[in-house]
Parts: structure tokens; sequence; C-alpha cells
């Protein structure tokens, strides 16, 4: 009864808001985690934002304006595909791209594959979204697991420590990237052990008992990819119990702004970190894009805003790189694609659709208070991708 | 050995911190029988405002001054919010309260985020607590120590407040009978009022400590309400003591647990809770509840079927919706769809709830079994949909019998957390068994079979499932087994009398409830082309409750209609706005307020006043008062 009003109702609220596609436009949909994890979302956006502002100043896509409408995924796969549907069967965008959760990424390529629209997952780590579920629609901008796993294993290969323990939250991320990280490392360094393993639920480490745990072990180096505040909480008690002291510490992401400046004056010293020392880097590419940053937005960068900018940046390369629109046109476009990024140029591999992006590896140090990164090295993200040919062979075949 | 000592002591730390957010809402829980939903976003303003405060005043007594002053205003906005909000709705049915308060939750996580901002902030450490103590051989922070010399202290002092003085003496009485209490001429006003406060401060304490050790963020909150929750559901509601043995008992044997099994953290507490109910079904500490004197769905209203007219409106309504896919864009179709989903999901909560009278705080678990289940036919099986819609439920159905079979034991608020605790359990099997259900990244390419691949036909086919689905709920309201159901909501000691096995009668509620749940879920993992944990998740099982009490939790038909209003809504919002938490959180509370029966409850007053003006048959209010007061004097 009421019931069904209520749903025409709801319908027809939805549908009047439907936009008329203008000419001399393109409309590209984006959808990310907003609300549920703004201090990420926000630099990204303002990265997003910038490189924007740029193309259309320069004249837009041959002429057409690009045009952006994100939404927001709270977080949640199911909205996500909302949100996705939204902005194909309503908006009619050519494209989508976004996504920072890894169920999220996974749950928008499956969508791409389904509706067949392309789709740039631009911060999902998960090594499956262009591996073991990878498709013919989904591309891949951010450095992956794998990719992050095989540098940082460099690293610890390097040093003499026999005995490792793990700390990883207790989701795909966190289960994946260990198990690449010990296979890499072990492949490179048969001597090495893994001692113990912590897995604290995502959010809600009780770090107490778990660096204990770790302790206890008493391995020669610890491997955390725990961040956010798990990341500061396990800092903060790991410091005063003295867990980390003269112990290696190898740890994953922990040196992007974003989960590195929390830590302020408590940041430890020396631990080998993934990340993006913004205050640092002397490319022509990056300062270029570190001024006109700085200028658009009185704050400086994290790597959010790197993964913005340059996913903005591939959406308006691959629309210029065709002038077939359509979905397979964009797609058979995509591959191979080049793409000129403040982190350099990179190119969206056609085998497995991962793009080059490289990453920082370094080392945490405290200056003026802050934590910082220090002697860090570039390392292309082609040097550590598997070829192009065993890549193949990891996707499903359609 | 030394080893274990030291971890036992980690253990008592993380066991002071949730003993101090527990007290407060066992407290609050024990006297005013408020589900307090928004005692987590109070723990987290408390850990927001003295960050502000120590980050402003350095030294000692800026420190502990800022978390003392902190604590101080986020009680006084705990009043201001008892008196603005929860004293117009006290009335209200039972667990309306609850929905009030989530509507404030979602509004506080957005409002934090705009004053303090999206970034993590990092507080100071306590002064004179920065380094550690040697414990043998090894490092302790000494702030543990404080923290675990806390817990006792706050125990002891709530002791010498609910024993030593006459507002302690009023609030044991309420707790245990407050009607009692308010006939004996208390003033309820102010002493719910002082209670809801205290429990806020203590809250706020519990957040306001944590800031030397972690750091303060936006999903503060969530991280710990629920733990909150069934710490004080495990040492039995209103028992500070109960709370104070619960919170060492879970966290002892988390910190031990994780020496075992690396992966126990997540579904630990909840483990506890459901072993803990079933052996002692009031907790460890709680007593069995009086006697409800008012039944949870006790309508003033008789229900009754649909007349004639009303059987038609619903048939036009029908064909309406019907030929939705004529005029309306895919979009909007797929939203309907999703819409219509919830509706079935809804309908099945409010069956339990309503006609049942138990309220369930993980139906979410039936919807996703049955999600999975209709996945696992895909995937495993290689059904198509026709087939994994059938079987798929019946992963819900065999749910809800293994689960209702236990849950059926207890009664009231013990009830719905060993429903939750359960739900938590299914999930953390989904989220954890990679190999079988994916884990987080959940099951993929679960879409439609040809013909119902497109919108439209999927709308089609959704809408004759949950037409027939609700119509058949409807039924069962109206059928012996829903007045027998009816007859053990209202007076367990009657309908026993002649010859009604109430947890029977209740167990083939909660099965029904689950298979159409089930069905809902199967629809829905169609719909999304994949599964997910966040299904079975407690937010999933949040969107169920708020769309039964919204739509009126006294009326047969309410949550259909509460479904509609809030998923068109929750969508709605989500596409047009990033802070859709705060607009949400506030129709909700304006609809809370304006509407405390729901929405369909409110139509009905209103339809029932306008036709029979002073009810001259005496069938009105009145009658039915005296009903009530009878059921009081059992």
């Amino acid at each position: 009864m009421k019931t069904m009003i209520g749903v025409a109702l709801a319908a027809t609220l939805l549908v009047t808001g439907m936009a008329k596609a203008q000419q001399g436009e393109i409309k590209v949909g984006e959808i990310n985690s907003y609300s549920a994890l703004p201090a990420f979302t926000d630099p990204y956006r303002k990265g997003m934002d910038l490189a924007l502002k740029q193309i259309n100043d320069a004249g837009g896509i041959k002429g057409k304006k690009l045009v952006i409408i994100s939404k927001d995924d709270g977080g949640k796969p199911g909205d996500a595909l909302t949100a996705a549907n939204e902005l194909v069967s309503r908006d009619g965008v050519v494209m989508i791209a976004g996504g920072f959760l890894s169920n999220v990424g996974l749950a928008l390529a499956d969508f791409a594959k389904q509706k067949k629209v392309p789709y740039i997952a631009a911060e999902p780590l998960t090594d499956a979204i262009v591996w073991s579920k990878g498709n013919d629609y989904t591309f891949r901008l951010r450095t992956s697991n794998y990719m992050q796993a095989a540098m940082l294993a460099e690293e610890a290969a390097k040093l003499p420590a026999k005995k490792w323990a793990t700390i990883a939250p207790n989701y795909e991320f966190g289960q994946s990237f260990v198990a690449v990280f010990k296979e890499l490392l072990t492949k490179k360094r048969p001597d090495v052990e893994f001692v113990a393993e912590q897995w604290p639920p995502l959010g809600k480490i009780d770090a107490g008992p778990v660096l204990q745990a770790i302790d206890a072990a008493k391995p020669d180096a610890i491997l955390n990819a725990t961040f956010a505040g798990d990341l500061v909480k396990l800092v903060r008690e790991g410091n005063t119990r003295g867990v980390f002291k003269d112990r290696a510490v190898v740890s994953y992401l922990t040196g992007e702004p974003e989960y590195l400046d929390p830590l302020k004056t408590e940041t430890p010293e020396g631990w080998i970190v993934s990340g993006y020392p913004w205050y640092g880097i002397n490319t022509p590419e990056h300062k270029a894009f570190l001024d006109a940053y700085q200028q658009l937005n009185k704050d400086y960068p994290r790597l959010g805003s790197i993964v913005g900018y340059s996913t903005v940046m591939s959406i308006a390369a691959v629309l210029k790189a065709t002038d077939d629109h359509n979905p397979d046109g964009i797609v058979k476009a995509m591959k191979g694609l080049k793409v000129d990024t403040p982190f350099g140029p990179i190119v969206y591999r056609a085998a497995d659709h991962q793009s080059t992006l490289g990453a920082y590896i370094g080392k945490t140090s405290v200056k003026d208070g802050k934590g910082v990164m220090v002697d860090y090295v570039f390392r292309a993200g082609a040097d550590y991708l598997p070829s192009e040919a065993d890549a193949a062979k990891l996707r499903p075949k359609d | 050995m030394e080893f274990l000592l030291v971890q036992a002591l980690s253990g008592l730390a993380s066991a002071a911190s949730l003993f101090l957010v527990a007290s407060g809402l066992s407290i609050i829980f024990g006297v005013m029988r408020i589900v307090n939903f928004a005692h987590g976003a109070f723990y987290m303003l408390g850990a927001y405002v003295a960050f502000t405060l120590t980050d402003r005043f350095a030294g000692p007594l800026g420190f502990w001054g800022g978390i003392l002053v902190a604590c101080l205003v986020v009680a006084a906005v705990g009043a201001l919010m008892e008196m603005l909000l929860l004293r117009r709705i006290y009335h209200a049915p039972e667990l309306f309260q609850l929905l009030a308060t989530f509507g404030v939750t979602l509004m506080v996580e957005d409002i934090v985020v705009l004053i303090w901002g999206a970034e993590d902030l990092m507080g100071p450490r306590a002064p004179g607590f920065t380094g550690a103590v040697t414990v043998f051989g090894r490092l302790v922070p000494s702030y543990d120590f404080l923290l675990i010399a806390l817990g006792p202290i706050v125990l002891g002092l709530l002791w010498l407040l609910f024993h030593g003085t006459r507002w302690g003496v009023l609030v044991r009485a309420a707790t245990q009978d407050r009607d009692m209490v308010a006939s004996l001429g208390v003033n309820q006003k102010w002493l719910f009022t002082s209670v809801f406060a205290l429990g806020v401060f203590l809250a706020a304490l519990g957040g306001a400590l944590q800031i030397p050790r972690t750091t303060v963020s936006h999903a503060m909150d969530l991280s710990i309400i629920v733990e909150v929750f069934v710490v004080v559901v495990i040492g039995g509601l209103g028992s500070v003591t109960g709370a104070f043995v619960a919170a060492i008992l879970v966290s002892e044997l988390n910190a031990f647990g994780i020496l075992v099994l690396p992966k126990i953290s997540m579904v630990m507490v909840f483990l506890v809770m459901a072993v803990v109910l079933v052996v002692r079904p009031w907790g460890l500490f709680g007593k069995p509840e009086g006697t409800p004197r008012a039944a949870a769905g006790l309508s003033i209203r008789p229900w009754r079927p649909m007349s004639a007219l009303e059987r038609m409106g619903v048939a036009v309504a029908i064909l309406v919706a019907a030929s939705l896919p004529v005029f309306a864009g895919n979009y909007a179709l797929s939203v309907g769809t999703e819409i219509l989903v919830f509706v079935l999901f809804a309908a099945s909560l409010h069956f339990l709830m309503t006609v049942g009278g138990l309220a369930s705080f993980g139906h979410a678990a039936y919807f996703g079994l049955g999600a999975y289940g209709a996945a696992f036919m895909v995937k495993f099986l290689g059904a198509p949909m026709e087939l994994a819609l059938l079987v798929g439920p019946l992963l819900g159905l065999a749910g809800a019998v293994l689960f209702g079979w236990f849950c059926v034991r207890l009664s009231g608020v013990y009830f719905a957390m060993l429903t939750l605790a359960f739900a938590q359990i299914a999930w953390s099997v989904a989220f954890q068994w990679v190999e079988v259900t994916g884990g987080d990244n959940g099951m993929l390419g679960i879409w439609p079979s040809k013909w119902a691949s497109s919108p439209q036909g999927f709308f089609w086919l959704t809408l004759a499932i949950v037409v027939i689905g609700v119509g058949v709920l409807r039924m069962l309201v109206f059928s012996p087994f829903g007045y027998g159901l009816r007859a053990a909501r209202d007076s367990t000691l009657r309908s026993e009398a002649i010859g009604i096995d109430r947890k029977s009668t209740q167990w083939a509620a909660f099965i029904v409830a689950g298979t159409f749940a089930g069905i809902a879920g199967a629809l829905f993992a169609f719909l999304k082309g994949s599964v997910f944990p966040e299904n079975l998740a407690i937010p999933t099982s949040v969107d169920g409750l708020v769309m039964v009490l919204l739509g009126g939790i006294e009326t047969v038909s309410g949550a259909v209609i509460g479904a509609i209003v809030y998923k068109a809504l929750a969508i709605w919002l989500m596409s047009k706005t990033e802070l859709s938490k705060l607009v949400l959180g506030g129709v909700i509370v304006v609809l809370v307020v304006a509407f405390p029966k729901g929405i369909v409850g409110f139509l009905e007053d209103l339809r029932h006043r306008r036709r029979r003006p002073p009810a001259p048959d005496g069938a009105g209010p009145e009658a039915a008062g005296y009903v009530a007061k009878v059921e009081a004097a059992e």
C-alpha cells in the first residue's frame, strides 16, 4: 500500500534530479570513502582538484571540459556499488575511478566487469584486483602490496636479522602483505625464520598484550603493517616498553605523512618504511606539483594527494589518447598508457593493468619535533613487478 | 611464568579502560533502561575535548585539570541531551530511545570532524607517567599502573556513592524497580538527568584517559561501543561490580588468547558473552528481571486484518510499483530494488520484534547467511540464480534454528545481546574463513540469470518476492500461530496456562524471521553481484532496527514504511552530501521527537482520532488502560 507509493515517490525524487549531459563536457565518476576516512580522502580530493584545474585551464580534453562527479561510499562495498550505479546509469559517465579500501575496490572492479565500464582503482592495495581477480575493465594506479613488499623485503634481506615477528591488521590487506613479504624475504634469505605473529583487529589493537607477545618470542626484527590509530598505539606502547630497542623494524606505509605526522616526537628512529618524503623530493616533476599544490591549498601534500592527482592525470591522459570514448575504446587506450605523475612517468602495463608507479623507501627519524623520512631512495615500480608474461599468468582466463 | 604475569598486567590495564566506560553505561542502563547507543560518542567527545584542553594548557595541572574539565563539559552536554531529547520520549515504546541515541551518534561522528578536522590527533603523555617500571625484567608503562589502580578506585567511589548517599539509595532503588520509586514520590526527572550525567562523565573519563595512549579520531566511538555493551551484559545489567569483573575477564582472556590464537581478538568478547549468557542468562552478577509491567508491543488498538478498501489500496500501490520500470531509469530501479530488499528484511525483523516481542540486535546474521548461502550455491555448485534464491535462504534458516534455540531461552535485553553475539560470531567466521568466504574481500560475480539481469527484470522479480514475503508475514500475524505468539509476548503465565509453550512458539517465530531475512539477503547478493562480511555486520543489524522503530513498533506493518523512508533517505543523502551522517542523524532525531510511536503509529493515531472521536463504545483507550492495569497487577 503505502509501501509502493513510497517506492514510487522515492524513485521520482531520484529521477527528477537527473542531470542532462551538456555538450562540450566529458563526465567521469569518482567514488571514495569521504565520510569514513576523511584523513586520507581530504588530501586526495585536493590532489584531484588541482589536477582537474590544471587540465581544464589548459583546454580540457581536446577542447571539452573534464567534469568529475564524486560520490561517497561510506567505506562500504555495497554503498560503493550504489554510487557506481548512479554514476553510470544516471549521470552517464564514461568511466569510473577511485576507491580506498581493498574490498571496495574489488567490488567496483567486479561491477566494472559486469557493466563493462572502465575503472581506475586509485588507492586499493590488494594484489587480487589486478591478478587473481583481475579483469579487462579494471586498472590500478597505486604501488601495490606486492610491489611495496618486494621493496621492503629487499631492504630487510640486507639486515643481519634472522628471527622475524610480524604484526598486521587482521584483514586481507595485512594478511596478503605479510604473506608476500615472507615469501620474498625467504627467497632472498633462506636462513630467516618467522617466530611470532600477531593479528589485531583493524582499529582495535590492544597494543600492550600484542607487543608483550611479540617480545616474548625474542625476534631480531619486526615487520609491522598496522597504520593510523593502531600504529600510534603500537609505537607509544612499544617505545615505553622498549620492545623496539635494539631491534630492526620494517614498517609498511609508515613513512606516508598521513600516518607519520600524528606520531610527532614519538616517531621511532631508524624504522625502514615506505612512504612519501614530500619535503625532500627534488625532481622537477615533483617540484612543479608541490608548488602548485601549496599555492592552491596552503597545506602540504600527503600521499593521498599524489594518488588523487595522478588518478585524474591518468583519466585525462586516456581520454586524450583516444577519441573513442566508448568502454572498449578507453580500455584499449589504457593498455600501455603513459602518464606523467609527480613521481615521474608511469605506464599502465598491458598484460596485468598495473601501473608502474614507484615508492620511496627510507628510514624514520625525528626533526624539529616532527616525524620525517631520511636516507630515502625512489624505487621504480617496474623493477619490483613480475614480468608482464608472468603477471598475465596470474590473471583469470575469461 | 614471569612473562605470564606481565601479560596479566597488560590485560588489567586494558580492563581498566574498558571498565570506566562500561560502568557509566551500566548505571544508565540499570536505572533508565535505555540502550544508550551514544555512549561511545561521549567517550569520543571526552577524548577530543581533553585533547584540546591538554594541548592548550601544558604541565601536570593543565593535563589532569584538562581531563577533569573535559569530563565535566561532556557530562553537561550529556545532561543537556537527556533534558532536551530523551525526556520527550520516555513514554515511547521501549528501545525507541535507542533510535534517538543512534541519531545523536551519527551526528557526533560528523561534528567532531567539522570541529577538530579529519586528521588523527595525538595528545600529550601524562605528566609523571611517561616512563616504564621494570617488572620481572620487563618494562611495563607506568601509565598502565595508574589505569590499573584507577579501576578499583572508581569502583570504590561508585560503591560509596550508591551506598552512602540518599541519591545512591534512590538510584539503586530505581535500578531494582523504577515504577515503585516513582510511585513513592521521587522526582524521576531529576534522578534520570543526574544518572545520565554521571554515566556520561564516566564515559568521557574513559575517553580522556586514552589520549596518552592513542590518537583521537572520529572512529573512536565505534571501536569501543559494542565491546562496552558486551561487558555490561556479561556483568549483568545495572551491576557495576559485574561490569568490573566482566572487563577483567574479557581483557585477560584476550591477553592470553592471542598467545595461542593470534587472530582471536576479533571475536573474543562475543564468544565470552555467548558462553556466559547460555550458562547464566542474566549475566554474571545480574538478577532475573522483574515481570515487565507493560509488554513491549502492547497495542492500545487491537490489530485487525486490512479492510476491503485497504486491500484495494495495497493492490493499487503494488500495481503502481510494478509499472515503475516503464518510466523510471535504471538507477532509480536499482535503488527501488534495494529499498524493496530492505522492506523484506525490516518486515522480518518487525515480525520478531513486534509480534514476538523479541528485539534482535543481530538480525543481519540471517540476512548475511542468506546472501552467503546464495553465493555458495553460485560459486561452489555453479547453480543458476533461481536455484540459489531458493536454497540460499536455507542457510539463514539453519542459522536461525541453531542460534534461535539458545536465544529464546532468554528475554529482553539479554535476548537482544545474545543475538548480537551470535551475529558477531557468524560475521567473524565470514571474515576469517578466507578459503571459503573470501574473507573481507568477499565473494564476487554473483549476478542474476539472463532473464532477470536487466534492472527492470530484477526489479520485478524482487517486487514479486517481497510482496509475497510481506504478505505471508502479515498472514502469519493473524493466524493461530500469530495469536499464540502475541499471547506469549503479552503474558507468559497466561499463555502457558492455556497450553502455549513460550519457547517453542518463539523459536518458531525466530526461524520464520530468520528465513525471510535470508530471502532478503539472497536477493541482495544478486542485486549487488557480491557478498561481503558487512552484510552480516552490526551496522546492517542496526539499520534493520532503525527501520522497524522508525515505522512504529506497535503497528502490524510499520517496518515497510520505516524501511522505505530510511533507506531512500540514506541513499539519497549519501549521494548528495558527505555529511550524510550528520543530516541523517538529525532527521532521525527530529522524527523520533515528532513521531514517538513511529511514522505508521503516528498515522494510525491520526486516523483513529478522526474516525471515532470520543470512543463511544467504551472500547477506546480507557478500556485498554484497564487491560494494562490488570496486566500490571499480575
